[in-house]
């Protein structure tokens, strides 16, 4: 167990590292990027005194080292546009994100681990079919393309819902059922897949046989033992599916979150702000499977006990 | 090294005295008919992406500020001529949608040739020299696997700016890690086997047993990987279209196109619906397809 956790965690480090590197390498590829903020009119000393006020004039690994000691001291830098701490303008945008996040995964929950125990127990019939067809249908359509298909719908043709903003629990709605079309498709297939490998086992025969009812038989037997390869695939897989789809969604409905963020900072090239946004999720979804990780096998006995 | 072409043939379906089309007839007897659904779909978007000059009724750059946001044939002030409608500058809808399917189309195919060849030449070589080289690149691979590639992306092209190159180069890189990962994982188990330790005992040298024998043993994961990859190629070109930092006006793709033409939906919803229709067209057929290939081809994850 133990050797586990060190590899994990080690892992997680070396990742990490990894990726502060190459982001910060990356965006110090473009040249001096003082360049794409300042217009055409700035004389050549006020570009030289922006250039080292944003510390831009020292060589590059002087910038890298110092951006390393960033993670010491907590200052990341000022955005180019806003001229605030980026750190706060990612702070300001974490809550919004996370509530979105959160009422995308509680919907996710409520429709595919039934959907996906039904399917499994369903398998043969049509109800099963027509389960899994559901969630291919959401795999294969675009999130982008729901959203705006949503919109075009409920915001403008009905006029039921708000378009933008996050005001008001109605506001929730669209964002909502968009971020978690995918989601839903993909754990309602690992649901019935583990439900599956699950419904097959000795013990399930046993439990049948000692006269249980099914739907004791179903839920505590089953899907308790099958709920630990699901949850840590929604750690897993999720937060990366989340990520990226919240960078989407976000930015169709003019959500204040850290995707719409991202966005805007990358078409403004506001990169102090791109860089710590990028890193705050990158770091985010890292920690997340590194946490899924060794809970699940915290919770899986043959890797607790068996040190492997 | 230099004899190291590779026609290689392969495919349950290709026995001897039948030529293409006999095998072509095989594998539509043998699909369902969401399957052949599938099949005609593609075969239709990919006849008009590549005859798109020929199909489309006007130059897809063409404006007429006369006829600006007309609407589809059927419908009150539809214009002939302009079967699918206008756009805000008085380009046709359809003539953008043809040409815009080709380019993503063309950016998919691109994508998934670059990745497949720099993933699957990472995996090879992690594969057979093992050791220190392989430590590092499946970090690199598990590093790739955690963070979310649409961050990447966006990195990426706020860098190097929204060019059709960079493009390229971003859709080329995604997925490498999935090649990678495939190739290593079969290499390593053909490594075990008896004909490679003949073919080294032969006096082959390491390049010669990776294109002669490796290679050709590991196509089909391969192609069913490709599949997936354009599907996922075309998603992730769309979404950065549509949010404005992929492929830049006037060039059309679908996914720039409607992510445009949000702005004109509550008047002329046609500049939407259509690029939107086209790409779920393309992701419904790539995505049964792809399925449907890895069940063919990969017996181990058939009851997936």
């Amino acid at each position: 167990m133990w050797r586990h956790v060190v590899r994990t965690l080690t892992k997680m480090v070396v990742t990490l590292f990894v990726i502060v590197t190459l982001v910060f390498f990356a965006t110090r590829m473009s040249g001096n990027s003082i360049d794409y903020i300042i217009g055409e009119s700035v004389t050549q000393e006020d570009r030289e005194l922006l250039t080292r006020y944003y510390g831009l004039d020292a060589s590059i690994w002087t910038q890298y080292l110092k951006f390393l000691g960033s993670f010491l001291d907590g200052q990341f830098g000022l955005s180019f546009l806003e001229r605030r701490p980026v750190s706060d303008i990612v702070a300001e945008r974490v809550w919004p994100s996370l509530q979105l996040l959160l009422s995308g995964i509680g919907l996710t929950l409520l429709v595919s681990i039934p959907f996906g125990i039904a399917a499994a127990i369903y398998r043969k019939s049509w109800i099963g079919s027509a389960i899994m067809t559901f969630a291919f249908a959401g795999y294969a359509l675009p999130n982008f393309v729901l959203a705006i298909l949503m919109v075009l719908v409920f915001a403008f043709t009905l006029n039921w819902l708000p378009l933008v903003g996050n005001g008001t629990p109605w506001h929730f709605i669209m964002p909502t059922i968009a971020l978690s079309g995918a989601l839903i498709a993909a754990l309602t297939r690992f649901t019935r897949n583990a439900m599956l490998d699950v419904l097959s086992q000795d013990y399930m025969r046993t439990a049948r046989a000692k006269g249980l009812p099914e739907r004791t038989v179903i839920l505590k037997h089953g899907f308790r033992n099958a709920s630990i390869t699901i949850l840590s695939v929604l750690g897993l897989q999720v937060a990366g599916l989340a990520a990226a789809g919240s960078v989407v969604i976000e930015s169709i409905f003019s959500w204040p979150g850290i995707g719409d963020l991202l966005v805007s900072s990358a078409i403004q090239r506001d990169y102090p702000v791109l860089q710590f946004a990028v890193l705050a999720v990158a770091l985010a979804v890292v920690v997340i499977n590194a946490v899924v990780d060794i809970a699940y096998a915290y919770a899986d006995p043959r890797i607790r006990l068996g040190g492997a | 090294m230099s004899d190291t072409a590779l026609p290689v043939r392969h495919g349950a379906a290709n026995k001897p005295g039948h030529g293409a089309l006999a095998n072509l007839r095989g594998i539509w007897r043998e699909a369902n008919w969401i399957q052949r659904l599938a099949l005609l779909i593609a075969a239709i978007l990919l006849i008009i992406a590549i005859f798109a000059p020929l199909v489309a009724p006007h130059e897809p750059t063409a404006q007429s500020l006369i006829f600006r946001l007309r609407p589809p044939i059927g419908f009150d002030r539809f214009r002939d001529g302009y079967l699918l409608g206008t756009d805000e500058l008085g380009r046709d809808v359809l003539a953008r949608c043809l040409y815009g399917l080709q380019l993503t189309l063309a950016l998919a195919t691109m994508g998934a040739c670059i990745g497949l060849v720099l993933g699957g030449g990472l995996g090879l070589v992690s594969g057979i020299l093992g050791g220190l080289v392989d430590d590092v690149i499946m970090g690199a691979v598990d590093a790739q696997i955690a963070i979310p590639f649409t961050l990447i992306a966006l990195l990426m092209l706020a860098v190097f700016g929204s060019s059709l190159e960079v493009m390229v180069l971003v859709l080329g890189v995604y997925g490498w890690e999935q090649y990678a990962r495939i190739v290593r994982g079969e290499v390593r188990k053909l490594m075990q086997m008896p004909f490679i330790e003949a073919a080294r005992a032969a006096g082959a040298s390491g390049g010669r047993i990776a294109f002669r024998h490796i290679l050709p043993n590991i196509v089909s994961p391969l192609v069913v990987q490709f599949t997936l990859n354009i599907s996922n190629i075309v998603l992730l070109e769309s979404t950065l279209s549509f949010l404005g930092i992929g492929v830049q006006p006037p060039t059309a793709t679908l996914g720039s196109m409607v992510g445009i033409g949000r702005d004109y939906m509550p008047t002329a919803p046609w500049i939407v619906i259509a690029p939107a229709i086209m790409i779920l067209l393309v992701t419904f057929a790539v995505q049964i397809l792809g399925d449907w290939l890895r069940d063919r081809v990969d017996v181990r994850l058939r009851n997936r």
